[in-house]
């Protein structure tokens, strides 16, 4: 045999083997296929089962289907809404809209609130100050235990329980606390304010473009050009005069008693006001706990570092604390965000009407609860599938880059 | 930390020497530290004094403990609301307690909630035990649940019939978070294998089909879903009680939150762990079952019962369907004309039934956590 032939098997470019299935217990790739039909064998014979039982009881019960409801009159009076809606003339569609709306006004109201409330109780149970630490680790410790249903419960009676508008707790005559819900002056609003609010907006815009600018800036030549007088000029004294420019009004509507109740002003509901309370205060808790680890979870080591650079404390937190902490803080606080967002729905147990209040009503009205029941959970899903983007993405630009 | 060696100036090197010892020592270092301490001091310490002092007048100087009961048993609250606002009216909790507590459970067979809700007190003590942990446990938890079971319907050993429909109060939230907790662990644990079960792609895409539209829906709206769409799942003429529908809406709830849990105790465990099964020869059933599981579940016992604390809570959302646990069967008490408006004396004794109960376990479960910390780290 020749050393200068070769090997015909080496000259192919060597193929992995197809290898073929075998039908044999011992084959893993047989196995696997096996388990998942009959896994999925058994999970679609149980949904088959339940939808072919649902629609026979469904056309024995001679109920609807379909979301043909939507656009039928709704007749369900509404006592908040966003938007302009009259019970005799508007659909469910409307209606349920209007729960969307008032569900992410809770939401995102309860958030930001929780959010402050949260990082001020967390950072309050690192103070050296013995009673400070121990007064925030007790509010901490006691709203977590009580389950958030009965702190509503008892937020909502305590409203209830104020005394009427007349004898209104009140700060002057700017604010008024009754069974009535919180009334604050409320600023008119004209065109002015809409193109001062435009401007404003243009100018984080220009804002924005500056600080990138100066990024570049200080990359090429290690020198960062000062933003702030921009953002000053284009954030604070364009939109003043703007709004100056256009007359500069300024007139506060304040709520004043007339017969037995207010008018005018901004009205914050017993309701909404109960949930907002009770939501913020007992998200604020688990919040304060993951600020404080956060925190904690910077090394000592960091601050030291930072003083013997000879930082000011602002600076240490702005650009060495912060950044750290956040990176462990972000991932449990968006599921913090999540929480709060699902537990708006137990406003249907003090009458807030959020989304599952309305559907809830609706499929009480029309007797399509499974209609029902499927919008609640899309809007949840939606809801909860944006904020777990949103937060993933600025998880993603905080993260440490490794190279 | 040592200053030896250091310059320090004598004024910080005496303060330091008078920080050392003593009470007064200790509040100049913990209270009056500096001037922003010192003010921050003064203004709770007023807020504190004030509150508990009017907490302490209105909760037991001036409190009411029992009211007068007019010839037919109605009570007589005219003394509470005299005192309404200066003193609390415990005297409601006194009055109802027994139908908070046991909810319309027939009177002279209270005793039997009583001790169920003993036997759950003790089945989590036992649980908790380190020196329980073995498979003997499961053994006590299917005699217990299947005694507790027993002791509330009866209609065997001479105990009288009870149906559902009278249970209520505690032994109702007890039975909704044990039970579901104890039937969603086995789920649990199947769904968390399922997500991490690569070979088996259509498997893992149900379980994180089933793990995410769980947990990214209000308990609500499971619980509604058992309520409303449940009765129209099931075949005509089979009726599935509500307390039963909403076990079956908590076990699927809670079984999405556990797999996460577990999930995590399974990531956790070194993939070298599962190599070495391979390498000899084990099935991966007993690769999981005597390997991979005892490992990674011991991990996660902490978050575990910080999970369950929280379905302890979630259960008095059962309110919402109508279901008389003991938020529920509070609200009922209340319901009752004389005593309609002290809702704030009896919201804060079920608060502290609430806290007595979660308290206890988040203390349990830090100090496992420590234990198991150290243990880990030596």
């Amino acid at each position: 045999m020749s050393d200068t032939t070769v090997d015909p098997r080496l000259a192919a470019p060597r193929a992995v083997p197809k290898r073929r299935m075998r039908l044999s217990w011992a084959d893993p790739v047989f196995r696997s296929v096996v388990w998942q039909v009959l896994i999925v064998g058994v999970v679609v014979a149980i949904a088959w089962y339940l939808i072919h039982n649902t629609s026979t009881n469904l056309a024995a019960r001679h109920i609807a289907t379909g979301f043909g409801f939507l656009g039928r009159v709704a007749g369900i009076p509404i006592g908040e809404s966003m938007i302009p809606y009259d019970p005799a003339a508007d659909t469910y569609g409307t209606a349920l809209l209007i729960g969307v709306l008032n569900t992410l006004n809770i939401a995102v109201i309860g958030i930001i609130l929780a959010t402050i409330l949260g990082t001020l109780i967390g950072i309050g149970r690192l103070s050296k100050n013995w009673l400070l630490a121990k007064l925030t680790g007790f509010y901490v410790e006691t709203l977590r235990d009580i389950p958030l249903l009965l702190q509503l419960l008892f937020w909502y009676t305590v409203l209830q329980g104020l005394p009427g508008p007349k004898q209104a707790w009140h700060i002057d005559d700017i604010a008024f606390l009754s069974n009535r819900g919180l009334k604050l002056p409320r600023l008119e609003w004209q065109t002015a304010h809409t193109w001062a609010l435009a401007v404003f907006f243009a100018g984080l815009f220009v804002t924005w473009l500056g600080t990138r600018r100066a990024h570049r800036r200080q990359d090429a030549t290690g020198v960062r050009p000062a933003v702030w007088p921009v953002a000053v000029a284009v954030l604070i004294v364009l939109p003043v005069i703007v709004w100056a420019a256009l007359g500069a009004p300024f007139v506060l509507e304040f709520p004043a008693l007339r017969g037995f109740n207010f008018q005018g002003g901004l009205t914050l509901a017993p309701e909404y006001f109960a949930l907002l309370l009770g939501l913020v205060t007992y998200t604020a808790s688990y919040i304060a706990e993951i600020v404080r680890s956060g925190i904690q979870a910077v090394p000592q080591g960091q601050w030291e570092a930072s003083r013997a650079l000879g930082l000011s404390s602002g600076a240490i937190l702005r650009w060495i604390v912060l950044p750290q902490a956040l990176r462990v803080i972000v991932p449990p606080m968006t599921s913090q965000y999540l929480n709060l967002t699902k537990n708006s729905s137990l406003a249907v147990a003090i009458g807030y009407q959020d989304v599952v209040s309305i559907a809830n009503t609706t499929l009480n009205q029309t007797g399509q609860a499974i209609e029902g029941i499927a919008f609640i959970m899309a809007v949840y899903l939606t809801i909860s599938l944006s904020i777990s983007l949103f937060m993933n993405w600025y998880n993603a630009r905080i993260a440490l880059v490794e190279r | 930390m040592s200053d030896a060696g250091i310059h320090v100036p004598t004024a910080a090197r005496t303060q330091t020497v008078v920080a050392s010892a003593g009470l007064v020592a200790w509040a100049r270092l913990n209270l009056f530290g500096s001037w922003w301490s010192t003010a921050v001091t003064l203004l709770l310490g007023y807020i504190i004094l004030r509150v508990v002092a009017g907490v302490v007048e209105w909760g037991l100087i001036h409190a009411i403990w029992t009211v007068p009961y007019s010839a037919t048993g109605i009570a007589d609250t005219a003394i509470c609301q005299v005192a309404k606002g200066t003193g609390a009216c415990w005297a409601v909790l006194t009055d109802k307690y027994r139908l908070i507590l046991f909810g319309r459970y027939p009177y002279a067979e209270q005793w039997r909630p009583a001790i169920v809700v003993l036997l759950f007190i003790g089945l989590y003590i036992v649980s908790g035990m380190r020196r329980f942990w073995r498979k003997e446990l499961l053994v006590v938890w299917v005699v217990v649940l299947a005694a507790i079971g027993i002791l509330m319907g009866g209609g065997v050993f001479g105990l009288s019939d009870i149906t559902e429909d009278y249970w209520g109060g505690l032994p109702i939230t007890l039975i909704l978070a044990t039970f579901g907790a104890a039937f969603s662990f086995p789920l649990a644990v199947l769904v968390a294998l399922g997500r991490r079960a690569t070979k088996l792609p259509a498997v893992k895409l149900l379980c994180v089909l089933y793990v995410e539209i769980i947990r990214g829906v209000p308990l609500i709206a499971v619980l509604f879903m058992a309520s409303v769409m449940f009765p129209l799942f099931m075949p005509a003429g089979i009726n599935v009680d509500k307390l039963l529908r909403a076990q079956i809406a908590f076990i699927l709830f809670a079984g999405a939150y556990l797999a996460e849990v577990i999930r995590g105790g399974l990531q956790a465990l070194p993939a070298g762990q599962a190599e070495a099964a391979d390498a000899l020869g084990l099935s991966y059933w007993k690769k999981t079952a005597f390997i991979i599981l005892p490992q990674a579940l011991r991990l996660v016992i902490p978050p575990l019962v910080n999970t369950f604390i929280g379905f302890f809570k979630d259960t008095s959302l059962v309110l919402i369907i109508g279901i008389f646990d003991l938020l529920t069967m509070g609200k009922v008490a209340l319901s009752d004309p004389p005593w309609q408006s002290f809702s704030t004396e009896v919201y804060l004794g079920l608060a502290a039934v609430y806290i007595a109960f979660c308290f206890a376990m988040s203390k349990y479960s830090r100090s496992l956590e420590r234990d198991l910390n150290r243990a880990r780290d030596r």
